[in-house]
């Protein structure tokens, strides 16, 4: 019992120290972390650093091009996903199976194989340095894994339903909103989740379509401030704060939906 | 029934976007695979099947990649499952506390790997960083290192951050797996005097195995794909001894130009992960228990 209990308290301390001491040191000044790495800020709690980081940054500028990015991607792929969740349901024929094995299979392609054609193609298509080409990208390589959660679960809704509505005279499109969507709403928000983390938090291809400022999201401005600040910990760790605190809040308040969706995530092959 | 003929347009956009963006930019790897292609030219040559041989037998970073890889996948993959695991039997029972330590170890999956990162460049730094004071203090001072730039371990000090970013993320999964399993086979085997290890053994285990298959395929394929982290801390280095397929192939493309070789090399990448996960989705079949 006291074993127990002591690893789960090592456990949650090796989790807390590490983001304690990112909140610590960034409200301390360079020479201070150098001279006491793991103390208390010596001028109690400051936040010196975040105005200067937004000073010094394009920082409200990086944090809009994030938001704009995550909130289109996840809205759409979780839109168009839906879409053909319902198609193949409905369709329940050769067709709709093909497409979910074409889907199901791109599950299992690496971003770095379709990374460097891909990248010739952007730039065909003058959708680098472009927040839509982003967009358009990050919903083509994540419509597989949400086309496989949502099929997967608008497969359990009984058939019925749809058929009945049918009769009644309703279109498809009617079928999918007043009936499909609302029931999918458990999936539809664990998709979005699940989503919204990877999206908030990639970094492969900012890095390899943005190289101007006005379009670069927060990841792949945290990773350039490491040229900039080399160990200056005080301002990189400000940069992580800003980059991570929608993400902790959004966890602190909808955790329940977060534990689904990283685990419903987390199938993926 | 019939369905109307409307229900095509619903594939419409997202069959589009997936075909453009991901299918036929695959599909051209596997086609640029077999050429010089440099990336920047409008021109190039064919050169069939020169640049898998390359790979094989000409390229000994490529095979030293490959053997960081299989060294960070089995640290991560062993290790990140046993705590997982062993976290998950402890923290199972829904109470206050547990629900709580549970939100906790699931924590640092919500971050981005840059941030993951950085936090652990600081802490691994040799003079600031806590891991060499905590050594300090408690008198192991000789074990104090330079952890991300010592060739020889720096891919282990990357495995270890590996799995702090993603442990608990497997715990919740074996925690799902575990609280499906019904109370009534744990009472049968205390009927039957089953001690701890045995009720283990014939009852959590067999039931566990789907989730088990899960976490072990979703680690084997995650610690295949760590760019991300790789990249922000070590950028492949000391002297390659953390480069990965993944962060390889971003060089070869990107800082060597060399497109055709590194779409060789991607190709042979999504062949392995083709391979794991087939292995893998096999194991899930046979595993399956219905008591």
């Amino acid at each position: 019992m006291f074993f127990r209990r002591f690893s789960l308290i090592i456990y949650a301390l090796l989790i807390l120290v590490p983001l304690l001491i990112v909140v610590l040191t960034s409200m301390k000044t360079i020479q201070e972390t150098f001279r006491n790495p793991l103390g208390l800020p010596e001028a109690g709690i400051q936040f010196g650093n975040y105005t200067a980081i937004f000073q010094e940054q394009t920082m409200a500028g990086y944090f809009m091009n994030s938001a704009i990015v995550t909130l289109f991607s996840v809205s759409l792929t979780l839109f168009f996903a839906s879409l053909i969740a319902y198609g193949i349901i409905r369709l329940n024929n050769w067709m709709g199976n093909s497409l979910f094995i074409l889907f199901t299979l791109g599950m299992m392609v690496p971003a770095q194989v379709s990374m460097i054609p891909l990248y010739s193609l952007m730039l065909d298509l003058s959708l680098t340095n472009s927040l839509l080409g982003l967009i358009l990208v990050n919903i083509s390589t994540t419509m597989p894994i949400a086309v496989f959660i949502l099929t997967g679960f608008m497969k359990t809704l009984p058939k019925e339903l749809f058929e009945a509505s049918t009769i009644d005279g309703a279109g498809n499109w009617m079928i999918y909103a007043k009936v499909a969507i609302p029931l999918s709403l458990p999936s539809l928000s664990a998709t979005a989740i699940f989503l919204f983390v990877m999206h908030w938090n990639d970094l492969l291809y900012p890095l390899l379509f943005i190289t101007d400022n006005a379009y670069k999201t927060l990841p792949l401005a945290l990773l350039e401030f490491q040229g900039e600040y080399s160990t200056n910990y005080p301002m990189l760790f400000t940069g992580v704060i800003i980059a991570s605190a929608p993400m902790v809040v959004a966890y602190v308040f909808l955790q329940r939906y977060f534990v689904a969706g990283m685990t419903a995530g987390a199938v993926k092959g | 029934m019939k369905i109307s003929k409307s229900i095509y347009l619903f594939f419409l956009p997202g069959v589009l976007l997936y075909a453009i963006f991901f299918v036929y930019p695959t599909i051209s790897a596997l086609f640029y695979s077999f050429t010089d292609w440099d990336g920047l030219s409008q021109s190039f040559q064919f050169v069939g099947i020169d640049n898998y041989e390359r790979a094989f037998t000409g390229d000994t970073i490529f095979r030293k990649t490959i053997g960081n890889n299989l060294k960070f996948m089995l640290v991560v993959v062993v290790f990140q499952t046993l705590v997982a695991l062993a976290f998950a039997l402890v923290v199972l029972k829904n109470t206050r506390t547990t629900i709580f330590l549970r939100a906790l170890y699931f924590f640092p999956t919500i971050l981005s790997s840059v941030s993951v990162a950085f936090i652990w460049s600081f802490i691994y730094d040799p003079s600031l960083g806590i891991l060499n004071q905590v050594l300090e203090l408690v008198g192991l001072g000789f074990l104090a290192q330079n952890w991300l730039g010592n060739a020889d371990i720096a891919i282990y000090s990357l495995a270890v951050t590996q799995i702090w970013f993603h442990a608990g993320q497997m715990l919740i999964i074996f925690v799902a797996g575990l609280q499906a399993i019904p109370d009534e086979l744990y009472e049968v085997a205390k009927i039957e005097g089953a001690n701890k290890w045995q009720t283990f053994r014939t009852v959590t285990w067999p039931l566990l195995a789907p989730s088990a298959t899960i976490v072990i395929a979703y680690t084997t394929i995650q610690s295949f794909k760590a760019f991300d982290l790789v990249f922000a801390m070590t950028g492949g280095g000391p002297n390659n001894s953390t480069e990965i397929v993944a962060t390889y192939i971003f060089d070869i493309a990107f800082r060597n130009y060399q497109f055709g070789y590194a779409s060789a090399i991607s190709v042979i990448f999504m062949i392995i992960i083709a391979i794991i996960t087939f292995l893998q989705f096999k194991a899930l079949r046979s595993d399956r228990i219905s008591y």
